[in-house]
């Protein structure tokens, strides 16, 4: 068998050599989103073993608001959809489109993580704090570890929108922003089990 | 420079019509949900079971209509990460109840 | 200011640690000494700490798990020591408040800060080679990965100084780690480097899964990937979706001890049981994770070593494929006896045994890869070969505890140690000491001394069957784990011969010490020029020792299993490329140290309770962040001449030696099986 031994070992000259760093940068943080739904996973598994263990202290029928969950659950799932909007400009290369969309994002993320501090607040007010119970501490904990996944979220948000007033809509502001909407997506899907098994279940 | 591209990874996939799709879809299996709690129409297990199934089917809305995956090529290896992903939730958190219950019956 | 630091919590009245600590800082300042007047803090700076090249990441990696591989292994000289003397009435010389912290560090860091370490190490310098890739996907995320695994380090260093080390065990159990019982910073220590430890291997997996998935050469299907890319595959799995558990599980009992939460308390409904769940939820993975690797490395020595392609090729993928899958559905085997009901023991005793059979489909293959082979009995695989002799006894006990009710009587004795020793060292430790003797020539372009380690090796087997097989004894005879003292002196004698094994294996580390130091002296001798000592299978071995900064000078195009052999047969081997091309590789950079640095920082303060610098180190660390973020500079070229320059003294090297005659000069000479 006779093979032309220069052309079978080594790729055409002119062929590509550097990896897809944009693929491999989208599928990087993907599978870090998959590590991230096993880390929620065990808070959830937890907030199930001890979702009655109330220690004769208040339960989630005497403290969630429904109402209050569902305005909070649209505040999320609105900025969810505009997130989308940000990605179909970016597509367009519509710089401005981009900026826009991406300041409602914001503002609506802003309004769901006041509304859960708010709560927060008050609860601890009425002594219904993570230490009061079990119960409570994996309240807390569960639907906290979600807040500050939004809130590191809404920080890269602001990081991506001064990069892209500065820089414009360069290839690796790109690829962040598409993480972004990534990361953004993922936790309104993490918000459904939260407002399902917390919130729903708790107070039936 | 390497080849990099925003269409290799499916930003441009999805269009404006398919994101409102998805977001009417998510409203509507989210009023659902609270509605079967906040009416109490059903009994008890119809309410639990009404609102797990409300749930599982709004994250497959928002995977497919926002996240925009599908069993295309492309999204092959993100599809297979979330199966497995999924099964081994599954065995962990289904594990846990399983274990912690029976310790719960056995010793309390 | 200091929150609850103060000069009171260094032990200044314990002899034994304070001699520790001093020996530790006199030879800590001989090195910075050492550096400062040979004048090397540019070079190691410039060359080492700054480095994203994944060859160098991984030395450091593999430096550290050797040091922590001598720290480990005193704490294990003082307990061996301890129980042979602590007979009857007698007390010993380790206080039970200090034993206590020496079993729980003994077992963190052999398990996270070495076994760990070294086998990220190896995957670190062999996998990119193997794929035939310049890099890994994230070549700066692999140097914070690394440097957040010295911070974790560091931290359980310090706690021998500044405070105490946890007196809970490695597993860290509630509620005796809950504040009520642990107020002191032992706990926190452990706690905290165990985290952040955890958080360096999840993005080291992350990184490696990427980098197996998308960056292989063209023609490198998953089928003709290496056995070893195989191994750290699934060992990436394992680590991706098992370590986030931890990460929650450690996450919560810090709530508990620092915010007053009650998962794990016994008060106000905390439920203890839960975080031995998830503990081990984590921790079964974690025994693959730290095996796997090993695996993958006598897969590729067997082969080597054996001149053959490895036996059945599938099978070993199937098969570590199904270890992985069922290592996810048997934790409930390191708690059996918590009380869960008859069912759910049975259904994960089941599952227990059922993952000793892929393993031994493996054992087989190796089996069959040497019958009828050329074996060369080099020193990798001499720890091959007392790899499969004694992890096989080490399995079978396995597939005995997998019994639940064999388990209620052996739970917690020696009986388990010695199990689990049995499979950690035979199987991880000298899967990893096999893959250092057979990589080195490749990262370092000279061959470790075979006398030295041959030496070195039968110290260490001989040594481990001293110190572990009086402990299946003990175990039967009913010896708990952990006993700082005992009434029982029927059990002396069988700790006096473990300490005599401990004391053998301690020569066989102090004979690897000689052997490096041989090897560097002797190292013109041993200068590995064709890059091929071996005569290797996988495509590292088609590059120079040490290889260029990029690699390959052009990426090969994969045709078959064992990639370089086949180039070999083809004689398409070593074939000059008509022209070369601008290469581009990522720039050092110091925000990987940096951040290093602060994280340990940041967990110092957290264990002192100095908020103040634990907000801002950890403001620090998020500022570095988007400043790197901000950074599109991040990568150089380098010109094709440049390349050109560097591969053509490759090949002069390589003219100057012809590959086999070589390999015939280096290899002590065996004689031919007689057919």
């Amino acid at each position: 068998m006779t093979t032309n031994a220069s052309t079978m070992e080594f790729k055409q000259a002119g062929e590509v050599e550097s990896p897809d760093t944009v693929a491999n940068h989208a599928f990087g943080f993907w599978i870090y989103l998959m590590s991230d739904l096993v880390l929620f996973s065990t808070i959830f598994a937890t907030y199930a073993v001890l979702s009655h263990n109330y220690a004769g202290g208040p339960t989630g029928k005497d403290l969630f608001d429904l109402k209050y969950t569902f305005v909070e659950t649209m505040f999320l799932l609105f900025s969810s959809a505009t997130c989308g909007m940000a990605m179909l400009a970016m597509r367009d290369g519509k710089k401005g489109m981009v900026m826009g969309w991406l300041v409602v994002t914001f503002v609506l993320g802003l309004g769901f993580i006041s509304m859960e501090i708010n709560e927060f607040y008050h609860m601890i007010r009425q002594g219904a704090g993570p230490d009061r119970s079990a119960f409570l501490s994996a309240f807390f904990t569960l639907v906290g570890t979600h807040g500050a996944h939004v809130s590191f979220g809404l920080l890269w948000m602001a990081v991506m929108m001064v990069q892209v007033m500065v820089k414009g809509l360069t290839t690796p502001a790109q690829s962040r922003l598409f993480r972004l909407s990534m990361f953004w997506h993922f936790l309104d899907i993490v918000w459904i089990g939260v407002f399902t098994v917390v919130y729903l279940m708790g107070v039936m | 420079m390497s080849h990099e591209s925003i269409e290799s990874v499916g930003a441009s996939r999805g269009s404006y019509k398919s994101y409102i799709a998805g977001f009417i879809l998510a409203i509507v299996l989210t009023i659902i949900s609270f509605g079967l709690v906040m009416s109490g129409s059903l009994p008890h297990w119809g309410v639990v079971a009404g609102i797990f199934t409300a749930a599982i089917a709004q994250m497959l809305v928002h995977l497919h209509y926002f996240l925009h995956l599908d069993t295309s090529s492309a999204a092959y290896w993100n599809l297979m990460a979330l199966i497995y992903t999924a099964l081994i939730i599954g065995i962990f958190v289904g594990g846990s109840i399983w274990i912690m219950y029976s310790l719960y019956h056995r010793m309390m | 200011m200091f929150g609850r630091l103060s000069l009171s919590v260094i032990p200044f009245n314990d002899p034994i640690v304070m001699g520790a600590v001093g020996g530790a800082t006199l030879i800590g300042l001989a090195i910075l000494f050492l550096i400062t007047y040979y004048r090397k803090w540019p070079y190691l700076w410039k060359e080492w700490l700054t480095s994203v090249d994944h060859k160098k990441i991984g030395v450091m990696y593999i430096i550290l798990a050797l040091i922590m591989l001598l720290r480990g292994f005193s704490d294990a000289i003082m307990m061996r020591s301890q129980q042979a003397l602590a007979a009857g009435g007698a007390q010993g010389y380790l206080p039970p408040d200090h034993f206590n912290q020496v079993f729980s560090a003994h077992g963190t860091i052999m398990i996270i800060f070495m076994a760990m370490p070294f086998l990220v190490g190896l995957m670190n310098i062999v996998v990119p080679q193997q794929i035939g890739a310049r890099d890994v996907a994230f070549p700066f995320l692999n140097s914070v990965s690394l440097w957040l695994t010295i911070a974790g380090a560091l931290l359980v260093m310090t706690s021998l100084a500044v405070g105490e080390f946890s007196k809970a065990g490695w597993s860290g159990y509630a509620p005796l780690t809950e504040l009520q019982y642990s107020p002191g910073s032992g706990v926190d220590y452990w706690m905290w480097a165990f985290q952040i430890a955890g958080i360096g291997s999840l993005l080291s997996a992350i990184n490696f899964l990427v980098t197996i998935i998308k960056m292989r050469a063209p023609g490198m299907t998953f089928m003709r990937m290496p056995i070893f890319v195989w191994a750290i595959l699934f060992t990436l799995v394992l680590m991706i979706f098992a370590f986030p558990v931890l990460t929650a599980a450690l996450a919560m009992l810090t709530l508990d001890r620092y915010l007053g939460m009650h998962f794990f308390t016994n008060a106000l409904g905390g439920n203890m049981m839960m975080y031995v769940n998830l503990f081990w939820m984590w921790g079964h993975p974690e025994v693959y994770i730290v095996v796997l690797p090993a695996f993958g490395v006598y897969s590729e020595v067997v082969a080597t070593f054996s001149g053959k392609r490895l036996f059945a090729y599938k099978s070993l993928v199937y098969a570590t494929a199904a270890i992985m899958v069922l290592s996810f559905t048997v934790w409930v085997h390191h708690f059996f006896t918590m009380g869960a009901g008859p069912k759910v023991n049975a259904v994960f005793g089941v599952a227990t045994m059922m993952i000793a059979i892929p393993t031994g489909v493996k054992v087989f293959n190796w089996l069959f890869t040497m019958y009828r082979g050329r074996v060369r009995f080099t020193s990798p695989m001499y720890w091959t070969l007392g790899f499969i002799v004694t992890f096989v006894i080490g399995g079978m006990t396995g597939v005995l505890l997998a019994s639940p009710p064999a388990d209620y009587v052996l739970h917690n004795s020696l009986f388990l140690i010695a199990h689990f020793h049995n499979m950690l060292i035979p199987g991880a430790l000298f899967g990893y000491l096999a893959g250092y003797a057979y990589w080195f020539p490749k990262v370092f372009g000279f061959r470790l001394n075979e006398e030295w380690g041959k030496r070195s090796f039968w110290c260490w087997i001989i040594g481990f069957y001293l110190a572990f097989m009086p402990l299946y004894v003990l175990g039967v005879m009913g010896m708990p784990r952990r006993m700082q003292h005992y009434a029982e002196t029927a059990w002396q004698p069988w700790l006096i011969i473990a300490a005599g094994g401990t004391a053998v294996i301690m020569l066989g580390i102090f004979f690897q010490g000689i052997q490096l130091l041989v090897s560097i002296r002797d190292r013109n001798a041993n200068r590995d020029l064709s890059g091929d000592p071996w005569n290797g299978r996988t495509l590292e071995w088609s590059t120079s020792s040490p290889p260029a900064v990029y690699n390959f000078a052009r990426i090969p195009v994969v045709h078959d299993i064992d990639a370089f052999a086949d180039m070999k047969e083809k004689g398409a081997a070593y074939q000059r490329p008509d022209r070369y091309q601008d290469i581009l590789m990522p720039q050092n950079t110091p925000i990987g140290f940096i951040i290093g640095v602060l994280t340990f920082l940041c967990g110092f303060a957290l264990v002192w309770y100095i908020w103040w610098l634990a907000i801002l180190t950890a403001v620090a660390i998020i500022v570095l962040v988007i400043a790197r973020a901000a950074d599109d500079d991040t990568e150089y070229t380098i010109p094709a001449a440049e390349v050109e320059r560097i591969e053509n003294e490759r090949y002069r090297r390589l003219a100057s030696v012809a590959p086999q005659e070589e390999i015939e000069e280096q290899l002590t000479p065996e004689p031919l099986p007689q057919v």
